[in-house]
């Protein structure tokens, strides 16, 4: 069997006025032809700065919002083109898991029903049993059952992303998207949730696309990295390689800069339409850089999208 | 274009402030008292006859030219320490006991026409969120004269220039252009360094930054501290830098604090704090942080979760969460113990 999940060329634009008088609108290419695979129980860390269009591969991978171009074949079969009753029922393999627990979880219901919706919904539980069903799963992400009864506002933020993860897990998806999990927790509760994903990955086998703008904790958790910066790859391969060896010039400022060293970006103009998209902030660019945007390229342990390293 | 030198604008500063001393009669001074220090101070939320003890006796100094680093988790006070060293603390919130010395004078006892001569002028601040600190429909050159104009009285001209050498200062180029921008015509590092230009163009003796890199970009962060560096270098700056970031303060503190439930609960120099940090919570935090030493294990994470102040254990507002709790320790508050010049509120270090 081949990779859980496939993307190639992915494309995603959005159209914007730049103020809300403007007449004209601009194209914005949050995605920018993105292609990746992830194994069976890999877990892949996506890092980049806010507005390099993390979260829309997020949207774009679960479907939430409908990529322009590009092919996602999800367990081997057509995400993207696939009938919508047919995707409906193999969503119950794809969740996804919000960065604000304040916002993703529905204020008005109770933990019991906002896990028990996803198993009513894809009729994975006998009426009798669902709360029984409920429970094992909040027991699974180290909640008990005190919890049941409660609404979103009783609890921590730490205790509100636990359940956030279990209405994720309670369809014992194959696949799991987190889009910046543990950013809007307290230092002392983040290292919680981030050890309650390592045992998932661990129990459960499960495959994850972890999106996060820390490097420390991408480094943590992922088995491969890729590295985005204005809705292109710059980079990726395996975690060590590419953490113990950045050759992008954007990931070595940006590894530099989350580890308080000094590095600094060049500029921030706009970016141009041809060309490397780092070229503005660029301190080793070439002559060639302006005119050509670098494909990626090496082996698969580790590409880079850089004139720098010609082969 | 090379960013204009400090001296250079400290001389126009000092010239343009010949004859114009009104500060004398209320900050004699006192050379041998640290620049700020701030003892036993409770700042309490009253509302509906319950009260939230948002900061509960926290004790602390800054001397000249010292950077101290308030460290805690949301809601362990920290802001309110601020706002409270800058009498902003927002209504139903009072500072119910407490002195705040600040260059000799209490700062409690000011009045709030006194407290306005500090506010800016004499104290600092670089708020949180650039987005909503600066006005939307105002030019940032008019947000930064207006300091100079009220505290200093310069005219609108001399406010010009010494603004636009702020501007150089904090790293633009062609400042004379970004003096008629409008907020939303900078990105958000740019925004932070105009609100850095604000709280340093009177020459404060004390700077407070409140979370002034959180909400950036880590590349952003990255040049927003290193300019917080150099102009502490230049200037001799003191700050008061608050965050949740250990790492920050690792690399620019002098001092640290580390909150807990409206306590102090550790301080001391920055360089012995990061190589033994003694309370069991200030352990825990620096354990969580993800490091890297080849093979992949679990973070040694604190239990439990931040306690809320409207709820807070009795004893020691940590032992619930702690390794190493005693009985004594659920039954009353320990004090703080000294350490070989460092302060923690542990039983642990009571002998």
């Amino acid at each position: 069997m081949g990779a859980m999940l496939s993307v190639s060329e992915l494309r995603k634009s959005y159209e914007i006025r730049r103020t809300p008088f403007s007449v004209r609108k601009e194209t914005i290419r949050a995605v920018d032809r993105i292609s990746f695979d992830l194994e069976q129980g890999q877990t892949l860390g996506l890092v980049g700065e806010s507005g390099c269009g993390k979260s829309t591969v997020a949207k774009c991978i679960t479907m939430l919002e409908k990529p322009d171009e590009g092919r996602i074949l999800f367990m081997g079969r057509d995400w993207v083109n696939m009938a919508e009753k047919e995707r409906k029922g193999l969503r119950k393999e794809m969740q996804i898991i919000f960065q604000d627990p304040f916002s993703s979880l529905n204020p008005r219901k109770r933990v019991l029903d906002t896990i028990a919706e996803p198993l009513k919904v894809h009729r994975m539980v006998e009426k009798g049993s669902l709360s029984e069903k409920v429970l094992e799963v909040l027991k699974s992400v180290g909640l008990d059952e005190d919890f049941l009864k409660k609404y979103p506002h009783e609890m921590s933020g730490g205790q509100r992303q636990r359940v956030a993860i279990g209405r994720a897990l309670a369809t014992a998806p194959s696949f799991i998207v987190a889009d910046e999990p543990v950013s809007s927790l307290d230092v002392s509760v983040q290292a919680q949730i981030i050890n309650l994903f390592l045992d998932i990955r661990e129990r459960l086998r499960i495959s994850m696309l972890f999106i996060s703008h820390d490097l420390n904790i991408v480094r943590f958790i992922s088995d491969r990295t890729m590295v985005m910066y204005r809705g292109k790859v710059v980079e990726t391969g395996e975690t060590e390689e590419l953490f113990s060896h950045p050759l992008h010039p954007y990931t070595r400022l940006l590894m530099l800069a989350s580890n308080d060293k000094e590095g600094e970006l060049e500029g921030q103009g706009a970016a141009s339409n041809h060309g490397c998209v780092f070229l503005d902030g660029c301190s080793e660019k070439k002559e060639m850089c302006a005119d050509d945007s670098p494909m990626l390229k090496g082996p698969s342990s580790h590409r880079v999208a850089c004139f720098l390293y010609p082969e | 274009m090379r960013a204009a030198r400090a001296s250079d604008i400290r001389d126009l500063v000092v010239v343009a402030l010949k004859g114009c001393g009104p500060y004398d009669t209320v900050f004699p001074d006192f050379a041998i008292m640290s620049l700020l220090s701030v003892s036993d101070l409770h700042t309490y939320f009253c509302s509906n006859g319950t009260i939230t003890r948002a900061v509960d006796g926290v004790d602390f100094e800054i001397d000249k030219g010292e950077v101290f680093g308030l460290v805690g988790e949301s809601g362990c006070g920290k802001t309110m320490t601020a706002l409270s060293i800058m009498r902003l603390v927002p209504s139903p919130g009072e500072i119910v006991k407490g002195d705040i010395l600040f260059e000799g004078a209490d700062l409690v006892q000011l009045t709030s026409s006194q407290m306005q001569k500090v506010r800016g002028n004499k104290i600092g601040m670089v708020f949180q969120e650039p987005l909503t600190s600066l006005n939307p429909v105002l030019r940032i050159g008019d947000q930064l004269s207006e300091s100079l104009i009220v505290h200093k009285r310069l005219s609108g001209e001399e406010a010009r220039h010494i603004s636009i050498g702020l501007l150089q200062k904090v790293g633009f180029d062609a400042a004379d252009k970004r003096y008629l921008q409008y907020p939303h015509q900078l990105s958000g590092g740019q925004r932070q360094r105009v609100l850095i230009a604000i709280a340093i163009a009177c020459n404060p003796s004390l700077v407070i930054a409140d979370e002034p890199t959180t909400a950036l970009d880590v590349t952003v962060e990255a040049q927003i501290l290193r300019l917080l560096q150099l102009l502490i270098a230049e200037y001799q700056l003191s700050m008061l830098f608050i965050t949740h970031n250990l790492n920050i303060i690792r690399r620019i503190g002098t001092s640290v604090g580390i909150m807990y439930a409206g306590r102090m609960v550790e301080k001391g120099r920055v360089d012995r704090f990061f190589e033994e940090p003694l309370h069991p919570y200030s352990k825990g935090l620096l354990e969580s942080m993800p490091q890297f030493s080849g093979e992949r294990r679990r973070l040694k994470a604190i239990p439990g979760a931040v306690p809320r102040l409207s709820d807070l254990p009795q004893g020691c507002k940590f032992n619930p969460r702690c390794p190493f709790v005693m009985d004594q320790c659920k039954v009353e508050e320990p004090p703080m113990y000294g350490v070989s010049g460092r302060w923690v509120r542990c039983y642990l270090y009571q002998n």
